[in-house]
Parts: C-alpha cells; structure tokens; sequence
C-alpha cells in the first residue's frame, strides 16, 4: 500500500495526481469467507479493520447495500466525547477516545482529530450540582472534567446570550477538555484503505437478502449478488438493524427514527468548541471549512425516511437562537437525516445472539460516530474470540430480561421522547 | 410536515400534536398469571417495521384526544386515523 506522507503529495503532483493508487479495491464477492460483516459504515469497517490488525483474521468481506460511508457516518455531526457518568459507558467511550488520540498516525490517513473540547451548558443550580456529580463520576473513572462558572464560559463563548433576562440563563457548564470533533467520512476512507490493504474484500452494491442457518448454527449469507458461504457474520447496519433481525426471527429492543442535522454558510473562526444547550434542544461547532454544524433532537416518530421535516429543524434552531443569537443572520447551507437505530435504555447492544455465529452490533440511539473505533475493536474481539470483551459485557441484550439496563438519560423506554 | 387528520378535529398540521408510540402494544392483563417475558416484551421489545405502523397520536395542542393512526414509516403517507375504540381501516 502507497503510505500517504508530504514526500508522496510533492511526488505525485509532479505527475498532475494522476499515478495515485486507488485506496481500496472494487472485488468480487468470493464463494467463501472466515468472517462476513454487513454494513460498510463506520463500525463494520473498523471492525474488519480489527479483525485483521489485532486477531490476524484477513478471509474478511464487508458487504454493503450502497456504498461504503453513505449512511450514518457520513450524516453524523463528528462529535467525540465520552463525558458519561455510567462506568460501562465510561469505560467503553473512554478506551474509544484514547483510540481517536492516535487513529490518525495508525491508519495514515488524516482524520482531523481535533480535542477542541465540549461544553454542555446549565441553566440552573439543580443542573450545576447533577454536572458536578456527572464530572465527579468521569473523574473517578480517568475522564476529564471541569466544571465551569458562568465567568468561565463567558470568557469561551462571549457571543452567546448572557442577558439576565433571557429564558435559560447560563449558570455554568461541564466541560471536557478533550471532547472535539473528528472528520467522519475520513474516518470510514481510512479504515477501508488499512483494511483493505489487509486482505479484506469490500464489497460495494451488494445487498443481503437472507440468511442460510443450520440447527442454529449460521452457514453463509444471500445476497442481491450470489450467495456466501461463512462460519461467522457481523451484523453492523445501524437503522436497518431490525430489516436483517427480521430475516434471523429475532425481535430487538430497537426503533428506528430519523435525526435530522444542518450546516450555515461558511464563517470566520467563531466557535471554538462543541457547545450544547440541552434545555433548547440544539448543540453546535464549526467546522475546519467554517460553517456551523447544527443538531438536535429526533423527529419524534418511527422513521425509516433518510429525510427529516421542517418542524424539528425549525425546532432546533429556535433554540440556537436562543443562545447564540447572533446566528440569527447565518444562511443555511443544508439539512439531512439519518435512521437511529435507538435502543430502549439508550444504550448499544454488542453482544452474541442466540445463533450460533451471528454477532450484533447496534443501538447506537445519536451517539455512534464518537464509538467507530472502540465499537469495531470490541466487536471484533466478540467475533474472533466468540465471546464479549469486559468493555462490552454490560452492552448486552439480556439486559432487557435481566433488567440491568443502561439508562444513561433516565428517559424510560421511549426513544422519541429522550 | 404532516398533515394528521384527528378523528375528532378534521386534518390539522403536525405541529398541534404528539407522538404516542406504537400501538400494538398490548399491557398483559392485570390479574392474570403474567411471565417476565411477557412483561419484557411489552416494555422493550418491538416489532418496528419499514412500511405499515399502527401508532398513537395525541391532539396536543387541539382537543387532547389521544387516537390511533396507520402511517408508513418509509413514505411517512397517512393512511388512515381513528378513535381509540375504533379499527383502522387496513
């Protein structure tokens, strides 16, 4: 594989770009693979990805419906944080922001890592005590934390509203200092070119249609391109979660909604962190190219649509006005959607199944992006070792029997409502 | 935006409701012998299909009546709404 460095871009441009070598291959799909993954986003790569570097296990296809990076991971608004306050969650996004700190050197292909912090903002004394325990908690657990006076987020984000009269008066905020941003699709082109360059076949167009299962025990895959024969297959399709758990006669605790995101015209360096302001429903940061990454809450109904509606946007950028109003006079460039695949306690589900050689991963609810490298690294332990890894033992779908659940939020289970 | 059509109000804009979750959820009988598997069924698991789903709407901001709709979860068309006590026409 070409290793992609400032002496290859000076060589190349000699040659007007013409002799790169392509990132990864377009092959076709073999008879037979050790393990299948379905779904080329994020989390299916990074998993392939794994597989090869940290288990040797390269006989590895990927099969996509469209093409690799269009969902999720090229709709998210690149978020990265792991400010949680549950040790499971803790842990796991914990061991996945040490991953983000070096994937750009591991991978060799930039992914913009940028630790440029994130604030959640309060608006109340009740709200600064449950952001000192939830900083507390990341504390105990090595995380991050500092809690913040109003004086402090003023000196930050001296544009947004500090008026007395406003309707959500900034009292503070949490902060975690290495939150930021990373750019998404590099991340999904990234692990492709490793994994490719690894031996695994990624398999673009390739729609599954069903599942050969022998006396629980899984024998290969149909596909919109022929059938594949497999020991083992990773399930990592986000939205569609419940499309392929169907085909498997398996009922999840999982809906689908759309989540819908927007981006301003390009400004100046304005903001210079992720801020949230969770009483409006509305977060935000900008981007290296300048425009305001904007986002908020779900639609509110079961939505398998990758397009959203006026009323949520309209929704969400009420409340960005509220405390940032200056944006009042940002153009919108674009908005989009995609499916969540939210989970009833709001947390993943990376776990075995009850056939023997399915694996699960999904559950993501809005918070996937940030999870692509410790979600690819433990479910590619799950599949190679054929069972959990002590990250992912919580994120387990007994929970739902068990009644061990994850509920970060508290919400209860109704996605549309957290 | 949608158009729903309240069974009690005529067609209004989205905005005036709320959304209620599927409707096919059934809470097991009070009284009767109840398996946990029951009880986790009905709090957590779903059917969540692409296409056809039965689900509740509450009037909100209008008359507050709850009632159920039929919408596809693809297309978001409406294809019928009725009162609780009522069947959707399929």
């Amino acid at each position: 594989m070409q290793k992609y460095s400032v002496f290859s871009l000076v060589k190349n441009a000699f040659t007007n770009h013409q002799d790169w070598e392509v990132a990864w291959k377009d092959p076709e799909p073999k008879k037979e693979y050790d393990v299948i993954i379905i779904g080329g986003g994020g989390h299916g790569l990074a998993t392939a990805y794994y597989l090869a570097k940290e288990h040797g296990i390269t006989n590895v296809a990927i099969l996509e419906k469209g093409w690799i990076g269009g969902g999720n991971v090229g709709r998210n608004t690149t978020i990265l944080r792991s400010n949680y306050m549950f040790d499971s969650n803790a842990n796991f996004y914990e061991f996945g922001m040490k991953l983000w700190e070096t994937l750009s050197q591991e991978l060799n292909y930039n992914v913009m890592y940028s630790p440029r912090g994130i604030i959640n903002l309060a608006h109340s004394d009740a709200q600064m005590n449950a952001y000192a325990r939830r900083g507390n908690s990341m504390r105990l657990n090595g995380i991050d934390a500092i809690l913040l006076s109003r004086d402090e987020i003023k000196q930050m984000i001296p544009f947004a509203d500090f008026s007395e009269t406003c309707r959500f008066p900034i009292h503070g905020g949490l902060m975690q200092p290495r939150g930021g941003t990373a750019r998404h699709d590099a991340v999904a082109w990234g692990y492709a070119r490793q994994a490719d360059s690894m031996g695994v076949d990624i398999i673009q167009n390739c729609e599954v249609t069903g599942f050969d299962v022998n006396n629980g025990k899984i024998e290969g895959v149909q596909t919109s391109r022929g059938s594949i024969k497999t020991k083992k297959v990773g399930l990592c399709v986000a939205g569609s979660t419940t499309l392929l758990a169907d085909m498997l006669n398996m009922r999840l605790p999982i809906e689908a909604h759309v989540l819908q995101a927007c981006v301003s015209e390009p400004v100046k360096p304005l903001l210079h962190q992720v801020v949230t302001f969770g009483a409006g429903h509305f977060y935000c940061s900008q981007s290296d190219k300048g425009e305001m990454v904007m986002g908020g809450d779900l639609d509110g109904y079961n939505s398998y649509a990758q397009r959203g509606n006026m009323p949520m946007i309209q929704h969400v950028l009420t409340g960005g006005l509220a405390v940032f109003p200056n944006f009042s006079r940002l153009k919108m460039l674009r908005t989009w959607g995609g499916i969540m695949d939210m989970s009833m306690d709001g947390s993943p589900i990376i776990d075995k199944t009850h056939i023997d050689g399915v694996y699960l991963n999904c559950g993501w609810c809005y918070g996937g992006f940030k999870a692509t490298p410790s979600s690819g690294w433990v479910f590619a332990h799950t599949i190679a070792q054929d069972k959990v890894h002590e990250l992912n033992s919580d994120f387990n779908l007994e929970r739902f029997h068990t009644g061990k659940i994850i509920d970060e939020k508290g919400v209860g289970p109704k996605p549309w409502i957290g | 935006m949608l158009e729903i059509k309240c069974p009690y109000c005529g067609k209004r804009s989205q905005n005036e409701f709320s959304y209620g979750g599927d409707a096919t959820v059934k809470r097991p009988t009070l009284g009767e012998e109840i398996s946990t598997e029951d009880w986790d069924n009905f709090v957590y698991f779903r059917d969540n299909p692409r296409g056809k789903h039965t689900e509740l709407w509450h009037h909100v901001s209008g008359c507050r009546q709850w009632f159920k709709a039929s919408r596809d979860t693809a297309t978001h068309e409406i294809f019928d709404t009725c009162k609780m006590n009522e069947a959707l026409n399929e």
